[in-house]
């Protein structure tokens, strides 16, 4: 398909694999982290702000080498996660789901931080005053109102999971059909002389991928606009 | 339903003290803005917890130092001057919002509500399209339909223009006679309190300098200081006896009958006024040849001397009470003393029919 050899559509499906894992795996976190951080006052906040922010600021190859020393396989998270969950990460997919839900989660972060903030805390009083215990005040109204923050941040981190390149090299090489995502893809064809067709096929992929979002991104941020504002 | 509170709050240069014990029906919380009025109405309502504090409703305890019921287990329907409509539901959606929360049913139903508030037309309206007073009347249904004990209204008319008032105050005046549920009004505005409320208390730098049945409180020359000169006037009882052609109304007050432009209520009905201090002129003799059509025989109660050039005086006219503010001079030169009758001289047109309120 689009003239992709199979070494290119395991790239493709995969990168989709990945950044999709990435994305829905953090989007809990990224929620109660932004809203700790919008609506919390505790000790150490502005240190979990930086650790949170950390990854958008460092040289994503230094991401990566953090990763692979904590979730390699003698790393004491990845020993933790390999003998609690049966879950490793070196060399595998689902390191790749990692180092790409680390670099989108400041993104998602953000934005959906930002939504919050944005939601007057007066509504959230009334709430309770008519009865609506706090988890049903987020559920019913906070939530609601957030929801274009959320799918913004959304698709940011979906975007960033797409395009991670450095952390994920870093942390999992570029193992065809296990961690060769798109970009690794991408840059190990550029490495082999008379490969730039197949480059060439995969970069296309990648942009009509990151357009598709856009518009479907677009798309939803219309109807949520609608549903919220009932204009 | 028996409300008690007692606070003690401390933010900044500020301190609230004050115990309240209002009885059955609207009592209105009167203060300039700063007087603590809001905060009395969080602390009630469990937004805020005070540095100290009681608070029992039919002895059940909302608040002391070990228990801190939360607001959504208070029952407490809650009027914010900025309506807080849910921006992402309709109306309808707005008014049912405390409804799946409740465990018992409200007193009043929705159809009754929605009758009440006038809200059929506006029900699959979203808040962004409605008008500031039709947001309030959204508001006001929404906190009835999640079952309260009370209501309380945190200036619900002051973000509206005058027009918007006047279309509010007599849902207002309906619900209170229609539901009987017990309101506590906060407003800095003499003129909504006057029409709404059976008690008063007066705020201050976060004491409650006086409380009691609001007829008493605004006839009571010691308290002009309290509401501010231009405030000051006393609340009457009239019975609306006939409307005349030329838009005149006539209404009695005891045996002395009252003049005034188009009085909207019944034939029988009773109505209250509020007649300013300063719209009464005093004559030591009835007076002739005066545009004024309302000269009332009347019994001076008290005089009160103010700390500036004027003094109050209280009067007996037909068993209700007047104000009336003159100078001190004036008192002086008349020979104004207690238990004297002289002639209170009101103008037709000082008491504005939308001044007049019901009951």
């Amino acid at each position: 398909m689009w003239g992709l050899d199979a070494t290119g559509w395991d790239a493709v499906q995969l990168s989709l694999k990945v950044a999709l894992v990435a994305t829905v795996a953090t989007l809990p976190v990224a929620l109660w982290l932004a809203w700790l951080l919008a609506r919390r006052s505790f000790f150490g906040k502005s240190a979990l702000n930086a650790l949170v922010h950390l990854p958008l600021v460092l040289p994503p190859v230094v991401t990566g080498y953090a990763l692979l020393v904590l979730f390699g396989r003698s790393g004491p998270l990845g020993q933790f996660f390999d003998t609690v969950f049966g879950l490793e990460f070196a060399f595998r997919w689902t390191g790749a789901a990692l180092a790409a839900a680390v670099m989108a989660l400041p993104l998602m972060v953000r934005a959906i931080r930002l939504a919050i903030e944005a939601v007057d805390p007066k509504l959230e009083a009334a709430a309770a005053t008519l009865g609506a215990p706090k988890a049903s005040v987020f559920t019913t109204i906070t939530l609601p109102l957030i929801l274009p923050g959320i799918l913004a941040g959304v698709v940011m981190g979906f975007a960033k999971a797409l395009g991670e390149f450095g952390a994920t090299i870093t942390f999992v090489a570029s193992i065809p059909g296990e961690t060769q995502t798109i970009p690794s893809a991408i840059y190990s064809l550029l490495q082999v002389p008379g490969q730039e067709s197949a480059a060439a096929r995969l970069v296309l992929c990648a942009a009509l991928l990151a357009i598709a979002a856009v518009f479907l991104s677009e798309w939803l941020a219309r109807r949520i606009a609608q549903r919220i504002s009932g204009a | 339903m028996s409300l008690e509170a007692n606070i003690q709050h401390r933010f900044g240069d500020f301190s609230l003290d004050l115990n309240l014990e209002p009885s059955a029906g609207v009592t209105a919380l009167f203060g300039r803005s700063g007087s603590g009025k809001s905060t009395v109405i969080n602390v009630l309502n469990g937004l805020l917890r005070p540095d100290h504090g009681t608070v029992t409703l039919d002895g059940v305890t909302l608040l002391n130092d070990q228990i801190n019921v939360p607001p959504h287990k208070r029952r407490m329907g809650c009027v914010f001057q900025d309506a807080r409509l849910f921006p992402h539901l309709n109306v309808a959606q707005n008014l049912d919002y405390g409804t799946r929360f409740a465990k018992q049913n409200s007193d009043i139903s929705r159809a009754q509500v929605i009758e009440l508030l006038g809200l059929n037309a506006l029900l699959n309206r979203r808040p962004s399209t409605l008008s500031g007073g039709e947001k309030q009347r959204v508001a006001i249904g929404r906190a009835l339909l999640s079952a309260p004990r009370m209501l309380l209204m945190d200036e619900p008319l002051a973000a509206l223009d005058a027009p918007r008032k006047a279309e509010i105050l007599p849902y207002l005046e309906r619900l209170k006679t229609d539901t009987g549920l017990p309101i506590i009004y906060v407003s800095h505005s003499m003129d909504e309190i006057a029409r709404l409320a059976d008690n008063i208390v007066i705020l201050r730098d976060g004491r409650a300098t006086t409380q009691g049945p609001i007829f008493d409180v605004l006839s009571d020359p010691k308290n002009i200081p309290m509401l501010g000169v231009r405030e000051a006037g006393a609340l009457v009882r009239a019975k609306v006896i006939s409307h005349g052609a030329d838009g005149i109304s006539t209404l009695s007050i005891g045996a002395e009958t009252l003049d005034l432009p188009g009085v909207d209520a019944t034939v029988g009905s009773i109505v209250r006024l509020r007649i300013l201090a300063q719209d009464i002129i005093l004559a030591l003799d009835a007076p002739t040849g005066l545009s004024a059509m309302n000269v009332l025989p009347v019994t001076i109660t008290s005089i009160q001397d103010g700390s500036g050039p004027g003094a109050a005086i209280q009067l007996n006219a037909g068993g209700e009470h007047l104000l009336a503010r003159v100078t001190s001079r004036s008192v002086e030169r008349m020979g104004l003393k207690p238990q004297m009758t002289c002639y209170a001289i009101v103008k037709a047109m000082a008491v504005a029919p939308e001044a007049i309120g019901h009951g």
